[in-house]
């Protein structure tokens, strides 16, 4: 007992250090995940491609020069021109607009509802779970592309449409991991004492809930936004997503592209890379997340 | 802030007793004079004055728990977590619930706040009167007003009561703008005044820091300001102080008495250590196997126990006024399996005094002395012969 210390301290125990400062935490995240670094460098600069396309990109995506067609690379063209005459590298910079605004609507859209879900089918457990998680199963039994497939075709091909096909896919998925972790957060005695302080479910589940299942909702949604990157362009090359004269990856792949493949084979290779290195971006960055926030969910 | 509370009360008070107009100072000095039996109706004179300088003597019932029977559905059977029971706290009053793990102390709180885990748990029978309102028949909306906004609770882990990711601030002004409408600014003063009343230095700044900044003991008290935020007229301490270190157990504890008495609260402390309930509580109701085994004051508890159980609760605590070779004693054997109670008294098994008739027949409550002492035994009068005074 006199080997205690004396308790009257704890306001100076408790003074806990300040959080990092966000510029050390990604100095952190480039030294220990350099290919996660690597990942976010390309997709910043994705975002900053798309972002200002009106201006770096040399040509109109959608102006036609039948004069030049089927042009290959050269100092006017840097990617060549397609069998319009349009500027591959004009269309791939304004593509990538196409491509991150479905793929980053549809992923957040997608883990969000998903999480919300999620949460609210462990919060309510019960009935509501089972018939919650029984929907979910219905709708996880579809493969990702099929499903988006059909509501395509159900919607119809608008912008809004593609990337509410490629929502709800993903909302299930989500669902099912998050609900694991927030089964875990139910028991916490935090969420009584919000049921005790008066609050109404809704509330529970989207203040005090939800914020605590941050770090699998990122994980989600960096897993999702490869996918959904990927899948546009292929309903795009599938003849189901944006619509010509439109710019966009997929879209690149089809139609003459195939045709003169052997004739004017930049017209393939060049989209046809735009999209394997945003997802692998994508992909990598979402990797290195993970490990970073959850190591317990590293692949092995 | 003392002074605006007690004002805050002074007014409650007069609203339910008109007799008491008049001036402030008027006022005081009448309520000093009718301390003890002078306004209480006869029904209730049979409770002596506990504390002098209290308001007891003019306060009613606040919450009256007659005969609640919550069960749980298991694999194994029905559990009779509360098996029947019936207590009350006065308004202003600290009422402890005492009794060793898995007696039904928690469940009785969480029912009073219709918290019992559903589907398994269930209150199957029994009323629970606040203010005169049966709070098992109000509707899921109006229960939730209740919540919070008249009843606060404490909760025994204050390490996991509170959210690690909403800041300090959130987490307290959020009743404050739900229960009583206050602007986001206003709940910010009331937090700041909150936390300087529960004795946290530099309000501002704390209220801008997360739970994992605070030590055991603030967090403790940061949950008493949050329960106490709405002015809510009863608090339920679930084992306020089981997770916390001694010193700061002692601490927390005389915050609380100091706060019930000063904004006129009434406490139920739900507790296991006896030290507990001597020092703070003015009745104590002792629970054992899902039913209370005997009720009276503090005082008479410690002085004249007259529930075997009591007695041998009693008699394991160490104490500083005894040679320190005294051996402790326990009580022998385990609390029965709650799905199997046996058809005469639950204590029969471990008792000392167990007489042919307690293994048939269950022991009502039934008035052992004058004040209210109830005990559920059949031996009880034997038990103030045998059982020497503990304190």
């Amino acid at each position: 007992m006199a080997l205690n210390p004396p308790i009257d301290r704890a306001p100076e125990i408790a003074a806990a250090p300040a959080p990092d400062g966000w510029l050390t935490v990604v100095t952190r995240f480039c030294r220990t995940r350099p290919l996660g670094a690597v990942g976010a460098a390309v997709i910043v600069l994705m975002l900053v491609v798309a972002a200002l396309a009106h201006v770096i990109a040399p040509y109109d995506p959608v102006a036609n020069d039948f004069g030049g067609m089927l042009a290959p690379p050269s100092r006017a063209h840097w990617l060549g021109t397609d069998a319009f005459g349009r500027d591959v590298l004009s269309r791939l910079i304004y593509g990538s607009r196409t491509a991150l605004l479905v793929g980053f609507g549809a992923s957040v859209l997608g883990a969000t509802l998903g999480s919300v879900l999620g949460v609210a089918s462990a919060y309510f457990g019960g009935r509501v779970d089972l018939f919650l998680q029984r929907v979910m199963d219905i709708f996880l039994s579809f493969p990702l592309i099929i499903l988006a497939l059909a509501l395509v075709a159900i919607l119809g091909n608008t912008i809004p449409n593609l990337i509410l096909a490629i929502t709800v896919p993903m909302i299930p998925r989500a669902a099912l991991v998050i609900r694991a972790s927030a089964l875990a957060i139910r028991e916490m005695p935090y969420v009584d004492a919000a049921r005790a302080a008066g609050f109404r479910h809704g509330r529970i589940i989207l203040r005090h809930m939800l914020p605590n299942v941050m770090a699998p909702y990122l994980i989600m949604l960096t897993a999702f936004l490869g996918q959904a990157v990927l899948l546009e362009s292929s309903l795009s090359f599938l003849g189901l997503g944006v619509q010509e004269p439109m710019p966009a990856w997929g879209l690149m792949l089809r139609g003459a592209a195939v045709e003169f493949a052997e004739a004017a084979p930049w017209m393939a290779i060049f989209p046809g890379l735009a999209i394997s290195l945003s997802v692998f971006a994508f992909n990598l960055f979402g990797d290195s997340l993970r490990d970073a926030l959850d190591p317990r969910l590293r692949t092995q | 802030m003392p002074a605006l509370a007690v004002a805050r009360f002074e007014r409650r008070l007069c609203r339910r007793n008109p007799v008491l107009g008049g001036g402030r100072k008027e006022r005081a000095v009448r309520r000093a004079t009718t301390v003890g039996r002078g306004a209480k109706p006869p029904a209730e004179c049979d409770e002596v004055p506990l504390r002098g300088a209290t308001l007891r003597g003019v306060v009613g019932t606040l919450l009256e728990v007659r005969n609640l029977q919550t069960h749980f559905a298991t694999r194994g059977g029905v559990v009779r977590a509360v098996d029947g029971v019936s207590w009350d706290v006065r308004e202003g009053e600290t009422v402890a619930l005492v009794g060793e793990s898995g007696c039904g102390k928690s469940v009785s709180a969480l029912s009073i706040m219709r918290l019992v885990a559903a589907p398994a748990g269930r209150i199957v029978g029994g009323q629970i009167l606040f203010k005169g309102r049966d709070l098992l028949r109000l509707g899921e909306e109006e229960m939730r007003r209740v919540r919070g906004r008249e009843i606060g609770m404490v909760f025994q882990e204050p390490m996991t009561s509170l959210n690690p990711v909403l800041n300090i601030g959130r987490q307290l002004t959020e009743g404050l703008e739900i229960h009583l409408k206050l602007s986001p600014a206003d709940a910010r003063r009331r937090a700041e005044e909150l936390l300087a009343m529960v004795g946290i230095s530099d309000p501002g700044r704390r209220l801008r820091q997360y739970p994992h900044q605070f030590s055991g003991g603030m967090r403790q008290r940061m949950m008493i300001a949050m329960a106490l935020a709405c002015n809510p007229s009863l608090v339920l301490a679930d084992e306020p102080t089981t997770a916390l270190d001694v010193t700061i157990q002692a601490q927390i504890l005389e915050l609380m008495k100091d706060l019930s008495r000063r904004l006129g609260v009434a406490m139920l402390i739900i507790t296991h250590n006896l030290g507990v309930v001597a020092r703070y509580a003015d009745r104590v109701n002792v629970m054992y196997a899902g039913r209370i085994v005997e009720r009276a004051t503090a005082r008479e508890v410690y002085g004249r126990p007259r529930h075997p159980y009591t007695l041998g609760l009693l008699r394991s605590v160490p104490r500083l006024d005894e040679p320190r070779r005294a051996r402790l004693t326990p009580i022998e054997g385990q609390p029965p399996d709650l799905t199997r109670l046996p058809p005469g008294c639950a204590f029969a098994p471990r008792c000392a005094f167990c007489v042919e008739r307690c293994t048939r027949e269950a022991p009502p409550l039934a008035e052992v002395d004058a004040g209210g002492h109830v005990s559920a035994c059949w031996e009880a009068a034997r038990l103030e012969r045998v059982g020497e005074p503990v304190r």
